[in-house]
């Protein structure tokens, strides 16, 4: 079982990766929306992204509202 | 489709549609890879019933507002009908809007009940705004887990009632609903709909483009939202056509929605189809250079020959593959919300896909001009639908003025604001605020907004008002937030922004900690209500006697500095 860090350094692995921005400049607190300058659609195209990679399903109200990696690491973490 | 000049409300319509097209299929719902549900108009009446009988036992009376927040669903729309039929008035809230934002519509809006799903209800019940609302006294929560506490709420699904609820009949002048065009900041706008607004807009809306049985409109703009509302379940059902709801609104799902439920019609925002656009001209770039070639050859062919009028046939023959990616069946994609650009629109129309622009505002229902794609225009939003008056008010020697319209579509008012409505709807006429002008062939052509506000690519209207309580005490002497083209007119609908006005303390200057500090803020508000950037003035704001910010004065004073330079970004 991944701990809530070693999820939460996958999901930013993941999107770094995803988007194609440099590996570590990423951090839990960031905005994904601001830091990586996508919209809610690309938001949804990382969350299919991270579904398949950690073999959940994720449903579209757990991700309502949530615009930080640390937050949305913790919501996946609760499905694992 | 039905004779709509009969009828005096909404409830009224769909009743009869439900014993019309009773055989019909209505209602598809999908999550994922599963088909969770699939009702005709028949069943459709029997799952409404009991909830319109229970609404009835529970003491609801004619006039009295239910609200309801959720995702596209068929329970929202059986709820919705079981409203109208027991007489009630209906307040759609975006289910995006933060919990608190909803309470304060909620409030605002005098709903007596409200209609909501478990993982809303769970956000909203535990909200500090829940304590304001107290005319709230039933609230009905669909999906919620046999073991959950719902903190005073009753499950939808056993809110029925037994024996044939009493059809209470509303007037054409009866408000039918409240729906907010924007405002959960200082001063909400709720739009008081009639009846008759949304007998009228359906009737223009038809005359254009028909719906029938065997139509299958894919929902994906929530429900709330106006344009859903009448073209994903009032147009839809009084014409017995079907709606496909999808639980998840992942592009892989939506693509692949198209083609397993071949679907005839969508409604996208300008965001959504831009981004299709993006990703067919990135398949397209792929393609080896012999068939790059012949595909570019088989579009010029198309194009010329769909130049006077949509061939759909003969589009879907020469291009088959674009089309059976989007099911094979598409007639035409419905974009609204926001102003799209016309290459966007070109771009579709080029491929035999029509898209359907059009302009209108929550203050009118819906639209009040369309294209009618006889020809195809992308640089217009098309010419006024029957029954719109359209005027260009105070035009400048460009003929560009204030766009202003009367019709049986337009709103009664603003909830509560009294002189709003004043300022907005005069001698009968609705002064949008937009700047527009008509050409030659009695096309409307826009050109920006004279109002403070902006509508993102998304279609949401953000009043800067609206956000402004976020920099609520940020230390500085003063700070007001703008839409960066009411500053500086830019002709133009696309790339619009808000900003920060700060006037900063003598000997204050912009550091890192304070952009910090404004950064931190902003990223509290929903992604498509940020500013984006900071504009430095040097003088006191003007103010009124009261010391409320002359936001025009203001304005004028920073219209002298120069955009390109005066813009920090953070």
């Amino acid at each position: 079982m991944r701990t809530l860090e070693q999820t939460t350094r996958e999901v930013l692995d993941l999107a770094s990766k995803h988007f194609n921005v440099p590996a570590g400049s990423l951090a839990p607190e960031d905005d994904f929306f601001k830091k990586l300058g996508i919209d809610s659609l690309q938001t949804l195209e990382m969350l299919s992204r991270l579904e398949n990679h950690f073999g959940i399903e994720l449903p579209d109200y757990e991700v309502q509202g949530v615009s930080d990696f640390r937050t949305l690491a913790s919501r996946i973490q609760s499905r694992l | 489709m039905l004779d709509l000049s009969k009828y005096q409300s909404i409830g009224a319509a769909l009743k009869d549609a439900l014993d019309q097209f009773s055989n019909e299929v209505c209602l598809v719902e999908s999550d994922r890879e599963r088909e969770k549900e699939r009702l005709t108009y028949r069943d459709f009446k029997a799952r409404a019933h009991p909830l319109a009988k229970a609404l009835e036992d529970a003491g609801l009376g004619a006039g009295d507002r239910v609200s309801i927040i959720m995702t596209n669903q068929s329970k929202w729309l059986i709820s919705a009908y079981a409203v109208f039929y027991a007489g009630g008035v209906l307040v759609p809230l975006d289910y995006k809007l933060a919990p608190d934002e909803q309470w304060q519509l909620l409030k605002h809006s005098g709903a007596t009940a409200l209609v909501t799903e478990y993982p809303i209800w769970r956000q909203l019940s535990g909200a500090e705004g829940r304590s304001r609302a107290t005319q709230l006294k039933t609230v009905l929560v669909s999906e919620a887990p046999k073991s959950a506490d719902l903190e005073g709420a009753l499950r939808w699904e056993e809110f029925l009632g037994s024996g044939e609820p009493a059809f209470v009949p509303r007037t054409r002048e009866d408000l039918a609903s409240i729906v907010y065009s924007s405002g959960t900041g200082g001063r909400p706008k709720g739009c008081l709909l009639t009846h008759e607004n949304y007998l009228e807009q359906c009737v223009a809306l038809t005359s254009i483009y028909p719906f029938s049985p065997g139509v299958r409109y894919l929902s994906i703009l929530p429900t709330n939202h106006a344009i859903d509302f009448m073209v994903g379940f009032f147009g839809p059902f009084i014409c017995g056509a079907a709606v496909v709801h999808l639980r998840t609104l992942r592009p892989e799902y939506v693509r692949e929605a198209f083609s397993k439920y071949r679907i005839t019609y969508v409604s996208l925002v300008p965001l959504v189809l831009k981004n299709l656009q993006k990703g067919l001209e990135a398949r397209f770039d792929e393609l080896p250079s012999g068939k790059r070639r012949m595909f570019n050859a088989l579009v010029a062919v198309n194009k010329a020959l769909t130049k006077s009028r949509p061939r759909l046939a003969l589009s879907r023959r020469l291009l088959k593959e674009v089309h059976n990616a989007f099911g094979g069946e598409l007639r035409a994609i419905i974009v609204g919300g926001a102003f799209t650009e016309p290459q966007t629109l070109q771009f579709f129309y080029d491929l035999g896909i029509p898209v359907a622009n059009g302009y209108g505002l929550t203050e009118t229902v819906v639209a009040v001009t369309v294209n009618d794609l006889n020809p195809f225009r992308a640089d217009t939003v098309g010419k006024p639908l029957p029954g719109m008056e359209v005027r260009i008010v105070d035009p400048t020697a460009d003929g560009i003025g204030e766009v202003c319209v009367r019709s049986k579509t337009i709103m009664s008012g603003y909830l509560d604001e009294p002189e709003l409505t004043a300022e907005t709807i005069v001698d009968g006429w609705l002064r949008t605020g937009d700047l527009g002008r008509f050409d030659a062939a009695g096309h409307l052509q826009l050109f920006g907004r004279k109002k403070n506000m902006i509508v993102t690519e998304e279609g949401k209207n953000i009043y800067p008002e609206d956000i402004e309580a976020v920099f609520d005490s940020l230390p500085v002497k003063e700070f007001c937030v703008f839409a960066a083209n009411y500053i500086w007119p830019q002709r133009s609908m696309v790339g619009e922004q808000l900003l920060l006005a700060l006037h900063l303390e003598p000997s204050q200057t912009y550091t890192e900690e304070l952009r910090r500090d404004i950064s931190v803020r902003n990223s509290k508000l929903l992604n498509y209500k940020r500013i984006h950037g900071v504009v430095l003035c040097d003088e006191d704001f003007p103010r009124t006697a009261s010391l409320k910010i002359k936001r025009n004065a203001l304005r004028e004073q920073l219209a002298r500095l120069d955009r390109a330079t005066a813009v920090l970004p953070f």
